[in-house]
């Protein structure tokens, strides 16, 4: 049985001036030929302008089993909300 | 640590809330067992399903005709790809899943071990095999598991060309000589009742159905779908003018629906067990595919290693 190709996440630009985002993976044994496959499978309708492909084994993700206290630092947080600061109704524009 | 019945009863709760389960979450094995299963049909059905129309490209009677069959095949396997990649992440690899289709051993959709004979069943085959799968296609863009909605929702975007390419290439027929539009009857004669097939057994004699509402992997039952293409498909028929193979269709006033007769389950059951009349020849082929195809897989990836060295 031959060697499977890596797996590659890709990542798409729709216009300029928006983010990529994350559209899905493809199979290719180089970043050159990961690109052409995501051209190729994501973009057929004139999707995006812009590709990055990103070896899926190189990625570092959180793990939700531990979000509670991963993201807990942020959560008793209020006052980085604008709405925790108490003003006049009078007051406009802010 | 958490008990497996707490785990599973607060998943579950989770998925009361209309939450959207992600790759790397907790999830029953056996949900996991079900997604696998269902979204690998799904991709082996779009890459077999390229081979009933691969068949006519060559044929197509115009370069618009050609072209359009071209792009819809296109699509065929960039829907293939975006469902295998969904397959995946639930921590698959795709080198098994291509060996559980060639070996038999995974499903794909009956409907396309029924060979394509006329270049009217390429207008059937957009109208109603393209048609009933967009139906199935849109309730699952709400399924519970995350990257299998968003390869949903590409899919459901791209699918609404295929089914009106269908729709005009009979409409056209229709509108042509009287042998043309015999074609085209004889066609949708066909392709009616393997079409309604597509959308499964009976809720009461689907054995998975009930578990798979419950974890909102399907949104709808088969017998709903079906029904639901069977009220939308009926007035399109009659702007082309054609019958429907059906002596007991007709509208059910009470209901609001159409009644319909019943399917012929034995057929059903022969060719999803493997007797239709292509089973052999599609999997033959795709298996032939691979095995001639492995040499430039296995130098793509020798050149990647030594560019890399």
């Amino acid at each position: 049985m031959s060697k499977q190709w890596p797996l590659w996440e890709v990542f798409i630009r729709t216009k300029n001036g928006l983010e990529h985002r994350h559209a899905g993976s493809v199979h290719a044994a180089d970043g050159e030929m990961a690109l052409e496959n995501a051209r190729d499978v994501y973009t057929r309708r004139m999707e995006g302008v812009s590709i990055w492909v990103v070896p899926s084994k190189e990625i570092t993700a959180s793990n939700p089993e531990h979000s509670g206290e991963f993201f807990e630092p942020a959560k008793d947080k209020i006052y980085r909300h604008p709405t925790f600061y108490n003003l006049p109704e009078e007051v406009k524009h802010m | 640590m958490k008990s497996i019945t707490q785990l599973e009863k607060e998943f579950q709760a989770r998925i009361d809330r209309d939450e959207k389960i992600e790759p790397k979450d907790w999830m029953p094995e056996a949900y996991r067992k079900t997604l696998i299963r269902q979204i690998s049909q799904h991709a082996h059905s779009e890459v077999v399903g390229m081979l009933p129309e691969g068949n006519w490209i060559t044929r197509a009677p115009s370069l618009r005709r050609k072209v359009a069959l071209l792009a819809k095949i296109q699509d065929e396997g960039g829907h293939g790809l975006y469902l295998y990649s969904a397959t995946e992440t639930l921590g698959i690899s795709r080198d098994e899943l291509v060996e559980q289709l060639h070996a038999g051993r995974a499903k794909y959709s009956s409907i396309f071990n029924y060979p394509a004979l006329t270049w009217a069943d390429m207008g059937s085959i957009g109208y109603l095999v393209d048609g009933a799968a967009i139906v199935n296609q849109v309730a699952l863009t709400r399924t519970s598991y995350g990257p299998y909605a968003r390869a949903m929702v590409r899919i459901c975007k791209e699918e609404s060309f295929h089914q009106r390419q269908g729709y005009e290439i009979l409409l056209t027929l229709c509108r042509g000589t009287e042998a043309q539009k015999q074609m085209a009857q004889e066609s949708l004669n066909r392709w009616w009742w393997p079409a309604l097939m597509m959308f499964g057994p009976h809720d009461k004699d689907s054995p998975h159905t009930a578990q798979s509402m419950k974890w909102k992997i399907k949104r709808k039952t088969n017998d709903e779908l079906r029904q639901y293409f069977v009220d939308m498909t009926v007035p399109q028929a009659k702007v082309l003018g054609l019958t429907i193979p059906d002596p007991d269709l007709k509208w059910n006033e009470e209901r609001g629906h159409y009644d319909f007769g019943e399917i012929n389950w034995d057929e059903f059951w022969k060719v999803v067990k493997g007797h239709g009349r292509c089973n052999k020849e599609r999997l033959d082929t795709r298996r032939k595919v691979s095995e001639e195809g492995a040499w430039v897989r296995d130098a793509a990836v020798a050149y990647a290693e030594k560019k890399a060295a």
